[in-house]
């Protein structure tokens, strides 16, 4: 009942013209932003992060989470369209959705996949706004072991869960690397800097994203020549009554892709690898399973629904226990350390103007959201028909500029280019990028809350083992990290090849 | 389904996944190394009040260090060894094209600021890439350049960097 009173406070917060109008500007920026190449969730936020240092934090995670949710909304558009996914957890939707559009039902695929997301992300705030106080409220009794149990646990799913555990290791240890660089916020000494002032101030998070995701997408879209050739996008009432008439019918697949995607959300499995979850499922229980892939509806209605469930339940463990579980999300919490809120359980109790509203306007931008997107397709669609020798250089001014504004530095802008090097190099090569800007900011604080952990115990590493609670989350987490070891050896041990399931994962 | 035709010459294959793979591989290691040294230098043990600041370093280095050694022997004595090409001279040339412009970008703003800069590198783009009209280019490159300025140090006073033009125009 309290939540509901809450919620309702929320709503109160939000209903002012400034703020819905941030919520209608973030939507669009995000869908833009989410139909662009090089610019996508996480570097579209960290870009015009900076721009909202006046403001007030409510209004300035309302616009930034907006444009997160118009991000997620757009992936549909290009895949559906142009068959190319405009973000990578649209891939899944490329599957069935081009195919529909060749059949000239693109209008019916586009209603079908923004209605899913729309469900998805339903699904997921009705789960933040009645499980993430609890959860808070548990985390309350959290000391340093607590925590550091939960980042290890957080750091340690990626690569029970990543596709090559050396690589996720590194990305890993690359993004703690990052955020070592600097003065060490404990003893106050200088690390890695060789004795070169610049680097005193460390490298900013915000500068890794906009390079990586940024530059890195640019240079890559650049190697592979690209040309957008599409189908056009007829949506109109009728299509889309049409549509929402069969819909009832995919409840199951509606239901069963939500519930994959809040669970990838909240441990930070990903949108990605949601929406492929939600598609293989979807394709293995369906009657039509064996259609898939030739323009099958609830091919479409499956990855978006999950990737945007994950999405949206990526913010649970961000708000509740101040750790995302999303790049996008780990950008929001960089956010909230800047505009001075401190991440964490206690916000529940501190801000809850700031986590109610919030969480309301979770609620309604998802409604609008839908609204906006399904009115005005064709316009996005025109985007992409901007050749890209202009939305290229464009793209890059924009990230040099949001680089540039985190700092006022100029270095940063270079930093940003070898960042953009590395993104495109990784990405060729199937490194994961999300666990590494997830190190990256969360680096500084796992590190504290071990060195605070053990002082509290005077070295001994049996603190991490001291509770049930804290030694649960950390054999979980141990768990998880020898995952790929242990389906190795099983796999072994059953006289499979054990290489063959991920032949079969890249295939 | 017709299979995309590469329009890239046979000789053109330049840079394989496993080359590519063994040399990221090498460099990351290198880079472990040298944040051990770091961290061994700051003091990578115990002190009588907890971990050295050096202690999380040298971790994240050895733990660098030693998944990169895996990943390159992976690479070099592996069984699934992929000689596919990573990139081919034809395709690395058009990164190369629009990488060495931003750096030049990013160079050139350093000297005029970021306006002139932007406007310029907008222009030299859609002329060499995209071939447009000098009235075109110069309509959307100048274009695009005065809406960031009035954006950025008009309406949200996030001042950028600046050069002699703005300088002369009073900024």
């Amino acid at each position: 009942m309290e939540d509901l009173f809450n919620l309702f406070h929320g709503f109160a917060v939000i209903f002012s013209w400034y703020n819905l109008g941030m919520m209608a500007i973030g939507l669009v920026l995000g869908v833009i932003i989410g139909v662009l190449p090089g610019l996508g969730g996480p570097n579209g936020v960290a870009i015009l992060l900076p721009l909202t240092f006046t403001m007030s934090p409510t209004s300035a995670i309302v616009m930034l989470s907006c444009i997160y949710w118009g991000s997620l909304f757009a992936g549909a558009i290009t895949s559906i369209l142009f068959n190319i996914p405009g973000e990578s957890h649209s891939v899944a939707t490329t599957f069935d959705g081009y195919p529909l559009a060749q059949q000239g039902r693109a209008g019916e695929a586009l209603t079908c996949s923004f209605t899913g997301s729309f469900f998805g992300a339903f699904f997921s705030v009705m789960l933040i706004t009645f499980l993430a106080p609890l959860v808070a409220k548990f985390a309350l009794k959290f000391g340093p072991p607590e925590f550091f149990a939960v980042y290890f646990l957080t750091f340690a799913s990626f690569i029970g869960t990543g596709k090559d555990p050396f690589k996720t290791m590194i990305a890993l240890m690359i993004g703690f690397g990052l955020a070592q660089i600097g003065m060490d916020s404990v003893s106050g000494s200088l690390r890695l800097t060789f004795g070169w002032s610049e680097l005193l101030r460390g490298i900013d998070f915000l500068i890794a994203v906009i390079g990586l995701f940024g530059i890195g997408e640019i240079l890559l879209s650049m190697e592979e020549g690209l040309k957008f050739e599409g189908k056009d996008a007829h949506i109109n009432v009728k299509v889309v009554w049409e549509t929402w008439k069969k819909l009832p019918k995919y409840w199951m697949t509606l239901l069963r892709s939500s519930a994959i995607g809040a669970w990838m959300g909240i441990t930070p499995g990903g949108a990605t690898s949601a929406s492929f979850m939600g598609y293989g499922m979807a394709k293995r229980f369906s009657k039509d399973g064996d259609k898939f892939g030739t323009g099958q509806m609830e091919g479409v209605i499956a990855p978006e629904t999950a990737a945007h469930a994950s999405g949206c339940a990526a913010l649970l463990p961000m708000m509740a226990l101040g750790i995302p579980g999303s790049a996008t999300a780990a950008v929001l919490l960089g956010g909230l350390m800047i505009w001075g809120l401190q991440p964490g359980p206690l916000l529940f109790i501190e801000q809850k103007d700031f986590v109610w509203g919030l969480i309301a306007s979770m609620y309604l931008s998802n409604v609008v959201g839908l609204i906006i997107v399904l009115s005005t397709v064709p316009l996005f669609a025109a985007i992409l028909r901007i050749p890209f020798s202009i939305i290229a250089p464009i793209i890059v001014v924009v990230c040099a500029i949001g680089a540039y504004s985190v700092h006022s530095a100029m270095l940063d802008i270079w930093f940003m280019l070898v960042f953009g090097v590395i993104g495109y190099i990784f990405k060729k090569l199937d490194y994961p990028l999300a666990p590494l800007v997830l190190a990256l900011v969360l680096g500084d604080r796992a590190e504290v809350a071990f060195r605070q952990a053990i002082l509290g115990s005077q070295g001994a590493l049996s603190i991490f083992f001291s509770n049930m609670l804290v030694g649960g989350i950390m054999t979980f987490g141990i768990l998880m990290l020898f995952w790929p070891a242990i389906s190795f050896a099983w796999d072994k041990v059953r006289g499979v090849d054990p290489g063959s399931h991920e032949r079969r994962k890249t295939v | 389904m017709v299979l995309k035709q590469t329009p890239d010459r046979p000789h053109s294959v330049w840079l394989t996944y496993h080359a590519a793979e063994a040399i990221t591989a090498a460099i990351i290691f290198v880079v472990g190394l040298v944040m051990m040294i770091d961290g061994y230098r700051s003091g990578m043990g115990w002190a009588f009040d907890g971990p050295e600041s050096g202690y999380f370093p040298f971790r994240t280095g050895a733990i660098l260090f030693i998944s990169s050694a895996v990943i390159f022997l992976r690479t070099l004595f592996g069984k699934h060894r992929n000689d596919k090409l990573f990139v081919s001279w034809d395709r690395f040339k058009q990164v190369l094209y629009v990488l060495i412009p931003i750096a030049l970008y990013v160079l050139v703003t350093q000297f005029v600021g970021i306006y002139v800069a932007s406007a310029v590198f907008i222009g030299v783009f859609m002329r060499v890439m995209g071939k447009f009209s000098w009235l075109k280019i110069i309509l959307i490159s100048v274009g695009i350049s005065v809406t960031l300025f009035w954006m950025f140090e008009i309406q949200f006073m996030v001042p950028l960097p600046k050069g002699p033009l703005e300088s002369l125009l009073g900024y």
